[in-house]
Formats: structure tokens, C-alpha cells, sequence
């Protein structure tokens, strides 16, 4: 039912906007959670700006990401660039099973505290699904396609721009759809390195046992990645309806 | 004129192709037929440089098409696959516009171009000219597939199995349809198929292809009245080659001067047809009429069936 999920989507947005802004008027419901007449809203930064800083951390990565997952995506699945394949996933790999925390560990002595190595561990976790949905896209171009392509007299790098990247279009899409939100949960870890998001709401109610900024962190995220997923699903649908890719 | 010399292609100790050499007619239609295996696709693409030549060349009105970039060379050359091959996130008109986009024509040559061609293959460029391939039935995708192919004018078409995925119907009125195009613009058309009444039906030149090498390339009553080889024989067909030698042969080319009884039948049609029609009639004579009604002659069952033995 197209109009019930038109409902939901509108509701879950006005939740998120409506706390985001007016965080006070939200405070009867947290009160339960609190004890010892603890705060009931958290009370140490504005939580608008923490959730666009945390936004905005998670699309810088994500961009970064998207570059070189595509860029070796792509390298990979021409001839010359074939013996990479099995090198590129092996670090693409690693930079999904090593863990994000660790990779902060490892890089803050480097880059130091904030965002930068909240940057990198989200750069490094990201990759993953776009390279592979690349790889996917560029690979199931139907081949008398790709034939007929060169057949007509299109060079390899007009072959690729216009024919091989708008059919793998839709893939590319759902992989960056997919990371990024992977990213937007994943981010709140950035907060223990000193970077601005909302995992510091979560931190605060951990160190000063506040039940009410726990969840007001893991809300916020969670409907962060709910709607963002929801929106970009909805993004690719019509770019691949006006380019014809069903 | 294409001229085929001395061509191979080798794929480590595997010969797919071996020293080919062979020459194709202007304004002709040249059938390249043979079983799957036989070389014969990959011959098809060594014209165009899809595949790259182990040994030997190939020379279009006496160039070597090595002399340019092999991008380059098949903007001018025509080509058309089995299954159209249209890209599937662009229109009908996009789709023909390809190779004239490629070569710089402006605007107003390319949608005049198109539009002519949409015509050509009886689709209304109101109606198809902005549909997507997945909306047109196999057929007419077949045939936006040669439009594209025929797009920019190439003096020489290369068609692999073009006709495969179509149904029986289809494919013949696909196959007339090839015959008036090539009439109509004079191209040269060599075209690969495993189907031997495709062969005899379309081809000025059939060639037969077995294990990589050429076996014979004449034109199709000398394949069947003098086949160079048992495999010749075999893929020609022993049973009915009288019939298709039949099948050759149009009412009015072998139409007698003179007056008969009978039944009317089109100067058009195959002996082969003409025979069915008498047998199935119980008549003994024809008369052969031209397209617009005047007599053209007569035909008996007796000359018929003198024009279905070899020699």
C-alpha cells in the first residue's frame, strides 16, 4: 500500500525534525528513564547540529568511498586491469572485516583526535558494497550489448561512459544506498575519538548512566538511517525509471 | 569489394580459422553458412576487426583495414547480431543515432536520417521514434537493430545470425525485407547463419564453412549441381536438392514464350511453388503474369521438372 507507506515516511520525518528542533517538548516522555532527577533531554550540545555534523561526516566518507570503489571497480573489470581483481578485493575486504574501532585505534596516533580518523574508518567500512555492486553492474552488461557497442565503432572509454556505467547504474546506486546507511550507525563510534555526531548523546548517557540520552542517540540515528535508506531508495527508483533501467 | 586473404585466426593451438581466402562482390549478398564451430562467426568479425587476424588481411575496395584505428573502421562498416543487441536505456531514434553521433553528423541530418529509416522498416516515427526497446516486439526490434546497423550509410553490413531469435513468420518477412533493403541502398552484405534455406534464400554467394576452413564459395545452384565436397552435400541436402535447386529458379526467368491453359501464378514465384500449385491444382501448365497483370509466358510441369536436374 503505497499510501500507508507515504503515511509512515511523513511521520517518521516529522518525529526526527520535531525532536531535532524542539528537544524540550519531547522531555515528559524520557522523564521515566532518568534517575536522581537527571536531565531528561540532553542538555551538553545542540542535538540539530550533532546530527547534521554526524550527517555530514558519514556523506564525506561515503563520497570518498563512492570515488575510489567505482574508480577500482572499474579498473578491475577491463582487460588490462583484470589481474587486480583478486588484490583490490583483498583489500576491500579488509576494510570491511577489520573493525572500525580498531582502525581507530590505529589511526588516531597518525591523524590525531576529531574527524579525521572517523574519516577514514568510515572510508575504510564503506567500500565494500559499492566495489562489489560495481563490479556486479559492470559484469552483467548484457553481452551482445557490449558487443554491439564496439561492433558500431565506439572506442572502450565511450563504451563505458555511455552504454557499460548507465546499465550498471542501478547496482552502483544500491551499493552507495547500502554503505551509507551501514555508516550512519556505524558513525556514533566516531564520538569517542572526539568527533561532533551523535554518538556523543549516547556516550554521555553511558558515562553519567542516563538511560534517556541512550536512547535518544540510538533514536535519532536509527531514524537518520530509516529515512536516508528509505529516500535514496526512492532516488534510484526514479533515476532508473527516466533512464529506463528496470 | 571485400577480399579476403589468406585468413587465420589461431587461439593458442586451437586453429578456429584456417587460411581462408576468399572474394565478395559488390552490392551482393554473400552467405557465409556452416555448422557451430565451423569459424564461421569468427570470420564475420575478422572483417571488422572485432577479432584480430592471426595471419592473413582483409582489404575493403583494396585498403587494408589495418590502416586505421579499428574503431574507426567499423563506423564504417555496418553491424547487425542475433538478438539486435540495442542498448536498452536508449530510444528507437537514440539507438539508430549511434553511429551518426559518433561520426559528428549535426541534428538535422540525424533525425531526418532516422526518421527515413523508421519509415524504410515500417515503423511510424510518431509512435516508435521515442519508445524504448523493451517495449517493441521482437520483430521490430530486429528490425531497429539493421536500421542501427544501416545508420550512417555503411557501404558494407555484417549481419551474425540475425535472424535467429525470430519465429518462423517473422523471419521470412525479415528476409524479404533484407532483400529490398539491399535492392534499395546496394549494399554489400555478407551475413553468417547455420540455417541452409536462409543460405539459398538470401545469398548472391553462399559459402560453406566446416572445422575452420572453407569448403566451397559459389553461387547456390553450383553447390548443389557440383558440390565440392561430401560435407557440401550433406549440409546442401541430398533428399530434396532437386526441390531446392527448384526453389532457385523465379516463374519468369524460366517462363516459355507463348500462350497456355491454367492456372495464373506470379513471375515472382519459386519453380518450387509453381510445382506445388500445379500438383496441388491437377493441372498440367501455368500462366506466369508480371507484378502488374501482363502476361509473361507459360510453364508446363514437364519444364519444370527439366529445370530440377543438375547440368
Amino acid at each position: 500500500m503505497p499510501g500507508m507507506a507515504a503515511i509512515l515516511r511523513l511521520a517518521a520525518l516529522a518525529l526526527l525534525l520535531g525532536f531535532l528542533l524542539m528537544p524540550q517538548s519531547f522531555a515528559p516522555l524520557f522523564t521515566p528513564l532518568t534517575q536522581y532527577g537527571a536531565p531528561p533531554i540532553y542538555d551538553q550540545g545542540n542535538l540539530l547540529t550533532l546530527a547534521l555534523a554526524h550527517l555530514g561526516v558519514v556523506c564525506c566518507a561515503a563520497a570518498a568511498s563512492t570515488l575510489v570503489a567505482v574508480g577500482l571497480g572499474i579498473l578491475v573489470t577491463r582487460p588490462s586491469g583484470a589481474q587486480f581483481l583478486p588484490l583490490s578485493r583483498t583489500l576491500v575486504n579488509i576494510g570491511q572485516t577489520f573493525p572500525p574501532v580498531a582502525v581507530l585505534a590505529v589511526t588516531v596516533p597518525l591523524v590525531g583526535f576529531g574527524e579525521k580518523p572517523t574519516l577514514i574508518a568510515l572510508f575504510a567500512y564503506g567500500l565494500l558494497p559499492i566495489f562489489e555492486n560495481t563490479i556486479v553492474g559492470l559484469q552483467t552488461c548484457p553481452p551482445q550489448v557490449l558487443e554491439a557497442a564496439s561492433g558500431m565503432g565506439m572506442s572502450a572509454r565511450q563504451r563505458l561512459l555511455s552504454v557499460e556505467l548507465p546499465l550498471a547504474l542501478p547496482l552502483i546506486l544500491e551499493g552507495i544506498r547500502l554503505s551509507l546507511v551501514i555508516n550512519v550507525g556505524t558513525a556514533t563510534i566516531g564520538s569517542t575519538v572526539a568527533a561532533k555526531g551523535l554518538g556523543e548523546v549516547i556516550i554521555a548517557g553511558l558515562l553519567s548512566n542516563n538511560n534517556a540520552f541512550i536512547l535518544q542517540g540510538g533514536l535519532v540515528t536509527g531514524l537518520m538511517a530509516i529515512l536516508l535508506y528509505d529516500a535514496l531508495a526512492g532516488l534510484e527508483r526514479r533515476i532508473c525509471r527516466t533512464a529506463h533501467l528496470e | 569489394m571485400i577480399s579476403v586473404e589468406n585468413l587465420s585466426k589461431q587461439y593458442g593451438a586451437t586453429t578456429v580459422v584456417d587460411g581462408v581466402s576468399m572474394v565478395i562482390e559488390r552490392n551482393s549478398i554473400t552467405v557465409i553458412v556452416g555448422t557451430s564451430g565451423s569459424g564461421k562467426s569468427t570470420l564475420l568479425r575478422m572483417i571488422n576487426r572485432l577479432i584480430e587476424p592471426t595471419r592473413g588481411r582483409v582489404l575493403i575496395d583494396g585498403h587494408d583495414t589495418t590502416g586505421e584505428p579499428a574503431h574507426l573502421l567499423r563506423r564504417r562498416i555496418g553491424y547487425a547480431i542475433q538478438g539486435h543487441g540495442l542498448f536498452p536505456h536508449r530510444t528507437v531514434a537514440e539507438n539508430i543515432a549511434t553511429v551518426p553521433r559518433l561520426l559528428g553528423w549535426d541534428e538535422a541530418r540525424i533525425r531526418a536520417r532516422v526518421e527515413e529509416l523508421l519509415l524504410v522498416f515500417q515503423l511510424d516515427p510518431g509512435a516508435y521514434a521515442g519508445a524504448f526497446p523493451h517495449q517493441l516486439s521482437g520483430g521490430q526490434q530486429q528490425r531497429v537493430g539493421v536500421a542501427r546497423a544501416l545508420a550512417a550509410e555503411p557501404a558494407v553490413l555484417l549481419m551474425d545470425e540475425p535472424f535467429g531469435a525470430l519465429d518462423p513468420i517473422i523471419r521470412a518477412k525479415a528476409q524479404d525485407d533484407l532483400l529490398d533493403i539491399q535492392r534499395r541502398f546496394g549494399t554489400t552484405i555478407v551475413l553468417v547463419t547455420h540455417d541452409m534455406d536462409e543460405a539459398f534464400r538470401l545469398g548472391d554467394h553462399v559459402a560453406v564453412m566446416s572445422h575452420g576452413r572453407l569448403l566451397q564459395y559459389d553461387r547456390p545452384a553450383v553447390l548443389l549441381t557440383r558440390p565440392a565436397d561430401p560435407f557440401v552435400s550433406r549440409m546442401t541436402g541430398v533428399s530434396d536438392r532437386a526441390m531446392r535447386l527448384l526453389s532457385l529458379t523465379t516463374a519468369g526467368e524460366a517462363a516459355l514464350p507463348g500462350v497456355s491453359e491454367g492456372p495464373a501464378v506470379a513471375a515472382a514465384a519459386s519453380l518450387r511453388e509453381v510445382l506445388s500449385e500445379l500438383l496441388w491444382r491437377g493441372a498440367d501448365s501455368a500462366v506466369v503474369m508480371d507484378a502488374d497483370g501482363t502476361r509473361r509466358g507459360y510453364l508446363t510441369i514437364a519444364a519444370i521438372l527439366e529445370r530440377g536436374r543438375p547440368g
